[in-house]
């Protein structure tokens, strides 16, 4: 009973804590029980709020059965990656810079979830500060991928990848700067969405790169998926950037019928280093896509090839920025051995507080945005992001969304490409020019090869995230993907 | 040769601070932080707490416009920030949100200027709207603290920085240029000059043949003419000895009144300019400017010159009572309750000022209100009591905030007019100077000579001109006085 409504989809879920046919007590105790008992393997989380969770699942029990109406996830626990800052609860970042910080206020997302009466259950691990493609890039350890824990979960969302794959979450948030909800999501064989950028508030997420970064949510399935969507987006005027013309209700557009779907393939996703098995599963999909009755074009979109060298640029360009203020002077850490000058005491905090990955990037950014450097650097990639703008608006007016690959290589061992960033830089081929043009874009899982799963990647034009869903679905029920397949099953 | 070393080439660098803003340039948190306890007036965006986002105070962008237009900018029709990037203990996120001029940015606004009353044109280059860092707190002085105390109850303030050339030749022009710009920033209302800190000034000085040099850390407009005259000093006795001026940023010490070396700059530093992604382009629309324009208050210059043309002054009094805005502000109260425009005008300019150079006090703490002056004014415009004993008066309200007329009559100041007691003077001044009183019907100077003997003897009670006119009827008879 415990493991079949743990494997439930979070949205039915939802409905039966509504229904009070289930307690979100008994519900979360459940979760709560499943991540003493797997996270061992797994480490999917940095931080379990265990006694807080099970305290507000039994008020919203209450709640329920005085028959108040509550929000559209009472009482489901979600899991939320700890770069998102939560009122009262430590925002390590992966970091050991913050391994001290405590979120003083609540990142806008967490003001909505708390609102629709979700419960926060953790935070997850990460890739240091979200640099990175695997999730072994943390001060607190690496995150195993639940399908086999040899192999990375993909990253830098790793730990909210493997919490809902692994079912230790219903539901958990990422952040998305280079496809850092979609890489694990693939790995993870979860539905993972990269909103457009400016749909989801970004208050309270702390910023690797501010121009490409967004929080996105991440499910099972691509209902549960639709539905944390709902909760968390729209408008705050706490985020400038945040857009007010997003107002979708994707859970409800998701019944409606739609017909005359045209996508488009473009080629250069599957250029070479592309694995066979990731090209073969994504084109399985496109064909059941055909037989559903959607209409596909191989197109080319030329910029792509400088995607991802433009991508690392700007990234990296802004994260020297956005983490310079990491100085242990206000919060985070501090060297033991104080009492020198501020110069002498900022170098060394810095050195000791940040990972080795963090520094690399730091130092490319401070490179690249150097006098002399700025303008065949930054400038230029920006340039590259203004053209690829262009080229995929352009395909947008003839198709409705685009299909590649999440990631273009299968789920690999842990430390196998820790000491060559540039290889694993190469993984984020495929979801960087979503970032790059601020689209929407969404992982859904494809299947698996020697039980290793493949994302498929679904891109839409800006706010059109109701089109990502919808195909997803399609997608989603053409994939039959056996649980027990999975290593973390078994516990 | 020698005098092409002296000519001094002055830029100035002001910052002034948007006092009328109730909140910070990019949060909601209260402004007013003087008097505040260390760190107390802070919230999470102006701390850079880790998560938080920077949001544009949109009236920040209302009272930037302002001072554009007051001095005469033209204003960017579309503009974004950047990130100055540099490591420093009073930086928050340890960079700036400000504007730049280059890498494809635009400053708020673009040549702006100001006239001196000479006529001159200080050309002001360009103005950036930014936010002000924390304050750093030292224990005594810069060089030989040995902690600093960081108070954020400033940083996130809202800034204008505007840059001038370097057309200023002496710290008078540079003075003087500031003391305009101050009123003008007064008579907006959009900054209070007055408040500590909220105008601040960092100066660039070379003598031709000398490199730049940056004095930082003046805190107020008098001590940038003390900072200028003594690095101008500083430097041509440096370039007299053969020693060549170096570039580099030295700080003005008030309490030695010296400046000291803070760093020699070898090249210009990297501040890693980029664009903040995080605030959206600020578009200025014709309207708004137009809206903006319309609001516009009076300005130091159009009401100087409405002063001379409804009051008859001359151009330099009006000028004067303009310089700023409380003064300005008091002579047009006094004139409510006065009828002699330039009476008012002189006390004001002249007496007043000297009294409160003298004293280093300001005309905001003085006891005496815009009627003690209309008072005064109109008793000397009356007749009603001597210059001398006008200026007693003066002296007396402004120290104990009594009403003239009450001074005059409880020290018996009130100005004579009854003709026999003049006389009877006069008969005893006559009868003490036989000499002057000989030489009186040829000598103009003997006359005076009489007349100043008679306003002693009444202690300048006397009105002069009766004094006059009783001296003459008694040397020349009665048909030949005035």
């Amino acid at each position: 009973m415990t493991r079949k409504i743990l494997e439930t989809p979070a949205w039915q879920v939802a409905e039966k804590i509504a229904r009070q046919e289930v307690s979100s007590e008994e519900y979360t105790a459940a979760t709560l029980e499943r991540i003493g008992k797997i996270e061992p393997k797994i480490h999917a989380y940095i931080t379990v709020l265990s006694e807080t969770t099970l305290e507000k699942a039994r008020a919203i029990d209450k709640q329920l059965k005085r028959g108040s109406k509550l929000g559209k996830i009472a009482g489901l626990p979600i899991a939320i990656k700890d770069n998102i800052c939560v009122k009262g609860v430590r925002a390590t970042c992966g970091s050991r810079m913050l391994d001290n910080f405590v979120a003083p206020y609540n990142a806008t997302v967490i003001e909505k979830i708390l609102s629709e009466n979700g419960l926060i259950i953790g935070k997850t691990n990460l890739d240091e500060f979200a640099m990175g493609s695997s999730t072994e890039h943390s001060f607190y350890g690496p995150t195993k991928n639940p399908w086999d824990i040899s192999k990375v979960p993909g990253g830098s969302s790793g730990g909210s990848a493997a919490s809902v794959s692994a079912i230790e979450a219903s539901l958990s948030l990422g952040s998305d700067t280079g496809g850092s909800i979609r890489s694990p999501a693939g790995f993870c064989s979860v539905v993972g969405l990269k909103p457009t950028y400016g749909s989801v508030s970004r208050y309270g997420l702390i910023s690797y790169a501010n121009s490409l970064d967004q929080i996105g949510p991440l499910a099972r399935d691509v209902r549960s998926c639709a539905l944390l969507m709902d909760c968390i987006s729209g408008h705050d005027d706490k985020d400038s950037t945040s857009s007010k013309s997003y107002a979708q209700n994707l859970v409800e557009n998701l019944s409606k019928p739609m017909s005359g779907l045209k996508i488009a393939v473009p080629k250069e996703f599957f250029d070479e280093g592309v694995h066979d098995a990731v090209s073969k599963t994504v084109w399985s999909a496109i064909h059941n896509l055909e037989k559903l009755g959607v209409e596909y074009v191989e197109i080319s979109i030329p910029t792509l090839k400088y995607a991802l060298a433009a991508y690392y640029i700007v990234a990296m360009s802004e994260a020297s920025s956005n983490l310079a203020r990491y100085d242990g002077l206000r919060y985070g850490y501090r060297a033991p051995d104080g009492s020198l000058d501020w110069i002498s005491a900022f170098s060394k905090n810095r050195h000791n507080g940040f990972g080795s990955e963090v520094r690399r990037r730091i130092m490319l950014g401070t490179y690249a945005l150097s006098a002399g450097y700025f303008d065949q650097y930054y400038l230029k990639a920006q340039k590259i992001r203004t053209l690829l703008k262009r080229e995929f608006e352009s395909a947008f007016k003839k198709y409705h969304v685009l299909i590649a690959p999440s990631m273009p290589i299968l789920p690999f061992k842990l430390g196998e490409k820790i000491n060559d960033p540039l290889s694993l830089y190469m993984s984020d081929i495929d979801t960087v020019p979503a970032n790059l043009t601020g689209i929407p874009a969404i992982s859904i899982p494809g299947g698996l090869h020697k039980g290793l799963p493949i994302g498929v990647q679904v891109m839409a034009p800006p706010f059109r995230e109701d089109l990502l869903l919808k195909v997803g679905s399609m997608i989603e029920s053409n994939v039959k993907i056996d649980l027990t397949l999975g290593e973390f099953t078994h516990v | 040769m020698s005098e092409e070393i002296g000519k001094v080439k002055i830029g100035l660098e002001v910052h002034c601070q948007l006092t009328s803003l109730q909140t910070k340039l990019f949060c909601n948190t209260d402004s007013n932080y003087r008097g505040k306890l260390p760190n107390t007036t802070i919230c999470p965006v102006c701390m850079g707490t880790p998560g938080s986002l920077p949001v544009m105070n949109r009236k920040a962008v209302h009272c930037a416009a302002m001072v554009a237009l007051a001095l005469n900018f033209k204003i960017s029709k579309r503009m974004f920030f950047f990130r100055k990037n540099y490591f420093y203990p009073d930086m928050s996120k340890n960079f700036q949100i400000t504007q730049y001029d280059r890498a494809g940015g635009v400053p708020f606004a673009t040549d702006g200027s100001i006239i001196l009353d000479s006529g001159k044109k200080i050309k002001i280059g360009r103005m950036h709207l930014e936010e002000d860092p924390a304050k750093l707190n030292y224990d005594g002085t810069i060089d030989s603290s040995t902690q600093t105390l960081v108070d954020y109850n400033r940083a996130g303030i809202a800034l204008i920085e505007i840059v001038t050339d370097p057309d200023m030749t002496n710290p008078k022009e540079a003075r003087e240029f500031l003391n305009k710009l101050s009123s003008i920033l007064e008579h907006l209302g959009v900054s209070n000059p007055s408040l500590e800190g909220s105008v601040r000034c960092d100066a660039n000085i070379s003598l031709t043949g000398g490199r730049r040099v940056e004095v930082k850390n003046i805190s107020s407009f008098k001590e940038v003419e003390r900072a200028l005259n003594f690095e101008i000093t500083r430097q041509k006795s440096l370039t007299s000895k053969g020693i060549t001026i170096v570039q580099e940023t030295r700080h003005w010490d008030d309490i030695r009144r010296i400046t000291i070396s803070l760093r020699v700059k070898e090249e210009e530093q990297d501040y890693r300019y980029f664009p903040e992604a995080d605030l959206p382009p600020i578009i200025i629309e014709k309207q708004f400017i137009d809206n903006v324009a319309k609001e516009m208050p009076e300005l130091p210059i159009e009401r100087a010159k409405r002063f001379q043309k409804e009051n008859h002054l001359s151009q330099e009094t009006s000028q004067l009572l303009v310089r700023e805005k409380i003064l300005a502000d008091f002579f047009e109260d006094t004139l409510k309750s006065s009828k002699d425009a330039r009476e008012v005008a002189s006390w004001l300019t002249v007496d007043l000022q000297a009294y409160l150079n003298e004293r280093g006090e300001d005309l905001k703490y003085l006891k005496t209100t815009p009627k003690h002056f209309a008072e005064l004014s109109d008793m000397v415009h009356n007749s009603e009591v001597s210059r001398i004993s006008a200026k007693t008066i003066f002296l007396d309200m402004l120290k104990t905030g009594r009403m003239p007329r009450q001074i005059a009559q409880s020290k018996d100041l009130k100005i004579i007019t009854d003709s026999s007691f003049v006389e009877n003077i006069v008969k005893k001044v006559f009868n003490d100077n036989p000499k002057a009183v000989e030489d009186a019907t040829r000598d103009e100077k003997a006359i005076n000579f009489l007349i100043g003997q008679i306003m002693r003897q009444s202690r300048g009670q006397v009105n002069p001109a009766t004094a006059h006119r009783i001296v003459n009827e008694k040397l020349f008879g009665a048909k030949k006085s005035k």
